[in-house]
């Protein structure tokens, strides 16, 4: 087990096309650090790099104390699960298990103890003389963690590990993937694209837009505290709706809005804290009119256009409330729900 | 389209019935012909059933063979073109598989280049560098070997090119699980590859081997004595006695003969052959 360091980490593939701008990331021992961001971000090169698949154009990997930038992955004491589980098809399940421990020399009793050990942590014993053909998705994918848990690495690297499963199955394995990693405390580095699968899973979120890092924190504090317009779109579900302020501003004077940094011009408001009923403290009253109205169940979904505007804004409500498409609606939002932001830099103004 | 009608299954199968008549008559003309006099082949009247001098022929064949035509005995010739469509199956498959390999899981300069250079000896096949080709084994001394039987005729750019297309669709995961894993690049050859190209192997091997069989003109070249003959040739020499009747029931013997090994690799490889051609299995 190990911390990971990252410092001033870059990648640049040839004709100049810039994959990573520069990272700089201290992982601590028994971390789960989870990268998330669009496609094309960065960071899946960035996992690759500290795995050595990718060579590093500039920058310094630490691995515990060792500098790793030219070590052969074998050589990084770490262990990789892939996006396609990239499990050996020629092999039963127990040698794609001991496939990487006889490569490294361990005897035949050993190999065996840690094969059946792993295979009992992830319930897999039963199929360990089957390809892994015959194996379900699901089953694939706790083999393609158990190779991975069989070496007993410094670190674990997941590449979206959970996105070729079906809904329902990638529930289970995240909760699953969560509480092995807590009772292990192996030090582990997690991609994926899925802001819920980030959420939920990580101690901390680092969040990547274009090759470089936008907030680094726990799920919460990115989540109440995004401190860019990018993050506030990307993490939450509906997005953050953002209002420019100047509209706000001609909805009657509103005292609440004047102690709002000087260089705000956009506010941004999570789709939840648009209420419908008005609240006791001092709030903002904004009319508009209901375009349409999805019901998910324990939650619903109001897609409304500010009046006088054009603005598309989404309320979420719990239950189903009695509205009607086309109806106007007025909502409610109290100074806490504002989140300032300068659009210009992208950046949130109060930031501390 | 899976239709399920009594009318169309007659119909399909009598179309089937009538091309496997087409294509074994001949092989049974063949047979029966080994096994009557000589003289009843060329009375004109083919005889449909088979005759009584078969051990004869078949007996002559293996053992002496036709000294009159001056052909060796069938076994001698039969072991030198299974050495040599052997040598020239596996030969190709070790070469191309190996040359795949660094195609496609190398990067080094002129990489494209040497796919290409390999691509269009497609274009140069031994007939049309025949002359250059024979100047260069008699050179070395290869003329009646079975390195000069089998070298010039290994080099192969299909073979090459398949097993590159495979190893294409062989997901690039695979090659970094085995890195992680500790597997150097001719460990993850040995492990990985090799063993996923299974099928594709035993397909090519089949072709191959006909390949290598079927050769005439390169063994007519090349060899001169006796001991070298190929089964082919023996076949051609047979026939080419010109001052006297052919005998028809030692060269249809030998046609039999020259007939199984061929026969006996495509059916105890035809599963894997028919995988290899058609399964991707990843």
């Amino acid at each position: 087990m190990a911390s990971i360091t990252l410092e001033g980490l870059r990648k640049t593939y040839a004709g100049n096309v810039q994959a990573v701008k520069g990272i700089d990331l201290a992982i601590e021992d028994g971390e789960f650090v989870v990268l998330v961001g669009p496609s094309g971000c960065g960071k899946s090169t960035l996992l690759r790099m500290v795995a050595g698949l990718e060579t590093i154009t500039d920058g310094t990997l630490k691995i515990g104390d060792r500098v790793v930038n030219k070590l052969e992955p074998a050589e990084r004491d770490i262990a990789m699960v892939f996006q396609n589980y990239a499990l050996y098809p020629h092999m039963t399940v127990y040698n794609n298990l001991a496939y990487g421990l006889k490569n490294r020399g361990f005897k035949k009793p050993e190999i065996e103890e840690r094969v059946r050990k792993a295979a009992k942590m992830l319930e897999i014993e039963e199929y360990l003389e089957r390809k892994p053909r015959k194996l379900s998705g699901g089953q694939r994918q706790r083999v393609a963690m158990g190779r991975a848990l069989v070496r007993e690495p410094a670190a674990f690297l997941f590449d979206e590990p959970l996105s070729n499963l079906d809904a329902k199955l990638r529930v289970q394995m995240r909760v699953e993937i969560k509480q092995l990693q807590r009772r292990l405390k192996t030090t582990s580095l997690y991609v994926t694209h899925d802001q819920l699968e980030a959420m939920t899973l990580g101690d901390r979120l680092v969040v990547l837009s274009a090759g470089k890092i936008e907030q680094v924190g726990t799920p919460m504090e990115i989540y109440s505290r995004p401190a860019s317009m990018f993050v506030a779109g990307f993490i939450g579900s509906p997005a953050m709706n953002m209002v420019p302020l100047e509209y706000l501003q001609t909805r009657g004077t509103h005292d609440l809005l004047s102690d709002l940094p000087p260089n705000t011009d956009t506010v941004g408001i999570r789709p939840d804290d648009m209420r419908l009923a008005p609240p006791n403290t001092p709030h903002l009253v904004v009319e508009s009119t209901l375009e349409l109205f999805e019901a998910a169940g324990a939650e619903s979904h109001l897609y409304v256009r500010l009046a006088d505007s054009d603005q598309p804004t989404v309320i979420r409500v719990s239950g189903q409330p009695p509205v009607k498409e086309g109806e106007t609606l007025r909502f409610f939002v109290t100074r806490e729900a504002l989140h300032p932001f300068n659009s210009t830099t992208g950046q949130r103004t109060n930031a501390p | 389209m899976v239709e399920n009608r009594p009318f169309l299954n007659i119909l399909t199968h009598l179309v089937l019935i009538a091309g496997v008549l087409v294509v074994a008559f001949p092989v049974y003309v063949a047979f029966i012909a080994s096994t009557h006099e000589p003289s009843a082949f060329v009375r004109g009247v083919l005889p449909l059933l088979p005759g009584d001098n078969m051990l004869e022929s078949y007996g002559q064949m293996l053992s002496s063979g036709w000294q009159v035509g001056g052909t060796p005995p069938v076994w001698l010739m039969l072991g030198n073109s299974l050495i040599m469509a052997l040598t020239i199956a596996v030969g190709k498959i070790a070469i191309s598989i190996l040359s795949a390999f660094a195609i496609v899981y190398f990067r080094f300069p002129f990489r494209m280049l040497a796919f290409w250079v390999i691509f269009i000896t497609l274009m140069l096949p031994v007939e049309v560098r025949i002359i250059p080709t024979y100047a260069v084994v008699a050179n070395l001394g290869m003329l009646n070997s079975y390195a000069g039987l089998t070298l010039p005729l290994i080099a192969s750019a299909t073979a090459t090119f398949l097993f590159r297309q495979f190893f294409m669709t062989v997901p690039e995961e695979l090659m970094e699980a085995s890195r992680v894993d500790g597997a150097g690049p001719m460990k993850f050859f040995r492990d990985i590859l090799l063993p996923i190209s299974i099928t594709n192997i035993a397909a090519l091997f089949v072709i191959m081997f006909i390949y290598g069989w079927v050769q005439y003109l390169w063994p007519l070249l090349v060899t001169t004595e006796e001991d070298f003959y190929t089964i082919v040739l023996g076949i051609k020499r047979l026939m080419a006695s010109s001052d006297r009747v052919p005998a028809w029931n030692l060269i249809m013997a030998t046609v039999t003969l020259a007939m199984l090994p061929p026969v006996l690799v495509v059916l105890f490889m035809q599963r894997l052959f028919v995988k290899g051609l058609t399964e991707t299995e990843k």
